[in-house]
């Protein structure tokens, strides 16, 4: 029943923007989160689940949609060719990074993931012939996927939602299948699951491999968005935003990410609009959250909503 | 040839600056286990505040000592309130020395505006010293010379002092340091607080070099990133080396290889980690 309501809950939110009284700009606002969404939940299959902090998210991101703009505008190839090889091409270099992050994990893995951020943020401002410098890119389209222009706010934040919810779809079986099982036993008991003859490194390169595949994916949608990229995607910023997205939304929780991104994401656009410092808005909020409920906002609820009940369990029971 | 000194000068000054950054890091890294994430925060805080009081004051001593005080006493409150709380859980150390960060920037933001000030290099130390047929900037050597300086008094804590014992036990084994009767808590207030003074006075040593600007500090926290990777978590040896390392690879990438300055600045510590995950000095740290 409950789980019932809450799914209905959901729907209808996810519903809202398709019904037009809130106007343009909230519509966009919906496909920014659902956008960010993605890209914090991949980010979770590695925070979350196997309990590997990383710092340099953004390059999936980055990487993807800079690939995009430039087979795009410079290549002249066409839509769907661009993403499937956007696509590829990222989840390789995930394979890749994957080597050499996992060298360490821990606060290793955390700096070295953050240095192959600043790699790419250095070539995408440094190589201003490759990816127009500072500028960026700018003058991209947005595809039309089966003849259907995705140019209205509305249409957009339609295709966003259905991205959306294939990938929280497969992502949430893919954490309750036996390989997510693996993933948390990696995280908390590595020895053991060593000892169990689990490939503890294998497990941890695949949830890699597989968060820089669905961060590709949202870096694709990010880029239809825009229709512009420059390096500030790729930045440090960027990377530090999608990590706390993740964590004070509650890391390892399926719905804690897109809490967070539609915290982050709601400070940004809306509050920002009254109040100039955001930024140190976001700062408070993310030390409020870590002093309040350490384990995020889902998990710091639940247990404020559990805790609840059972204080005023009692008092029922003796009437 | 002149190019080659000139250049190889300018990477010691900008190892000396790292040292000053990337020491407190190593051994609040070392010591706590936490990775500070502010104190790419400290160091233009400390340099924004050794602004205001060189503005106020004049006198270049002061604004170093100033920006540490400031710093110090902002880290000291950080640890003793909020990062106490959080021993050992990692995400909640990452949100909110991140947090700290954003706040932090914002708030120099507010004060200081937005404009790249770069500040006045003291009157003593102002022009350039001949050496053979290459002239010298005065203040690039000072720097070079404070931070060995503070190298070998931070050499001499560390090896030579009670105080020094204490804390390379805490960086071995804390539980055996515990065990003992070393107030480790004390211990993580000090290392932290000395951390930060040398960040807020690297800050200010490297006002007239990089000037102060808004992102300053994401620019500085890579950079005492990849110095601790290459030199190993915790280890003043490897804070030195590896400062001076990527000082020289950072200069003459930038002055040789414009375009690929920040891929040249992480190539040696792919290579590092590739060959020894632990760091060039570090221990494995459990």
């Amino acid at each position: 029943m409950k789980r019932a309501m809450a799914i209905l809950g959901g729907a209808v939110l996810l519903a809202l923007p398709f019904f037009g009284f809130a106007g343009d700009y909230y519509v966009n606002l919906s496909s920014q989160i659902l956008i960010a969404a993605i890209w914090a939940l991949s980010l979770n299959l590695l925070v979350g689940y196997c309990g590997l902090t990383s710092l340099g998210h953004a390059v999936y991101l980055g990487i993807a949609a800079y690939l995009v703009g430039w087979m795009t505008s410079v290549m002249g190839m066409g839509h769907l060719t661009t993403a499937l090889l956007a696509l590829a091409i990222t989840t390789v270099l995930a394979c890749v990074f994957g080597l050499i992050a996992l060298r360490a994990s821990g606060l290793g893995f955390l700096m070295i993931t953050l240095a192959i951020g600043q790699i790419f943020w250095g070539m995408a401002y440094r190589w201003v012939s490759l990816t127009g410098g500072d500028n960026g890119m700018t003058g991209l389209t947005r595809p039309a996927p089966f003849g259907v222009k995705l140019t209205a706010p509305v249409h957009f934040y339609g295709f966003t939602l259905a991205v959306f919810l294939c990938a929280f779809g497969l992502i949430a079986l893919l954490v309750r299948s036996p390989l997510g099982s693996c993933m948390r036993g990696t995280r908390d008991q590595p020895r053991r699951m060593c000892a169990l003859g689990h490939n503890v490194w294998l497990v941890r390169w695949t949830a890699f491999v597989l968060a820089g595949f669905w961060g590709a994916v949202a870096g694709l949608l990010f880029v239809y968005y825009h229709n512009y990229i420059s390096p500030h995607v790729l930045s440090l910023t960027n990377s530090a935003e999608v990590l706390l997205m993740v964590i004070s939304g509650g890391a390892g929780t399926l719905f804690g990410p897109i809490l967070g991104a539609a915290l982050v994401l709601v400070l940004k656009n809306v509050v920002s609009a009254y109040i100039e410092r955001w930024l140190m808005l976001l700062g408070v909020v993310f030390v409020m959250i870590v002093i309040f409920m350490p384990d995020g906002l889902v998990p710091g609820i639940r247990q404020w909503w559990v805790g609840r009940r059972a204080t005023a369990k009692p008092q029922r029971g003796g009437e | 040839m002149n190019f080659w000194l000139i250049q190889s000068l300018n990477s010691m000054a900008l190892g000396g600056l790292f040292f000053l950054l990337s020491a407190g890091f190593s051994l609040i890294f070392g010591l706590m286990r936490i990775a500070n994430l502010s104190h790419g925060a400290y160091f233009m805080f400390g340099a924004y505040v050794g602004l205001t009081v060189l503005r106020a004051k004049g006198s270049f001593v002061l604004a170093i000592v100033a920006g540490a005080a400031a710093v110090v006493v902002l880290g000291g409150i950080i640890e003793r309130f909020i990062l106490r709380r959080l021993s050992g859980r990692v995400l909640a150390q990452v949100l909110v020395t991140l947090g700290i960060a954003f706040i932090i920037s914002d708030a120099c933001l507010l004060i200081w505006t937005g404009d790249p000030i770069p500040l006045p290099i003291p009157q003593a130390l102002r022009g350039t010293v001949r050496i053979g047929v290459v002239a010298f900037p005065i203040y690039r050597i000072a720097v070079v010379g404070l931070a060995l300086l503070v190298a070998g008094g931070l050499w001499m804590l560390m090896e030579k002092t009670r105080i020094g014992a204490m804390i390379r036990a805490g960086v071995d084994d804390m539980q055996m340091a515990r065990g003992l009767g070393i107030s480790v808590s004390k211990l993580f207030t000090a290392v932290f607080c000395l951390g930060a003074a040398l960040a807020g006075a690297g800050g200010v040593l490297g006002g007239p070099i990089l000037s102060v600007y808004p992102g300053l500090d994401t620019d500085m926290l890579p950079l005492a990133l990849v110095v601790v990777i290459l030199g190993g978590a915790g280890s003043l040896v490897g804070a030195f080396v590896g400062s001076f390392v990527i000082g020289f690879v950072y200069t003459f990438g930038q002055a040789l290889l414009p375009d690929l300055t920040y891929m040249i600045l992480f190539i040696p510590m792919v290579i590092v980690l590739a060959l020894r995950p632990r760091g060039l000095f570090g221990r494995i740290l459990t």
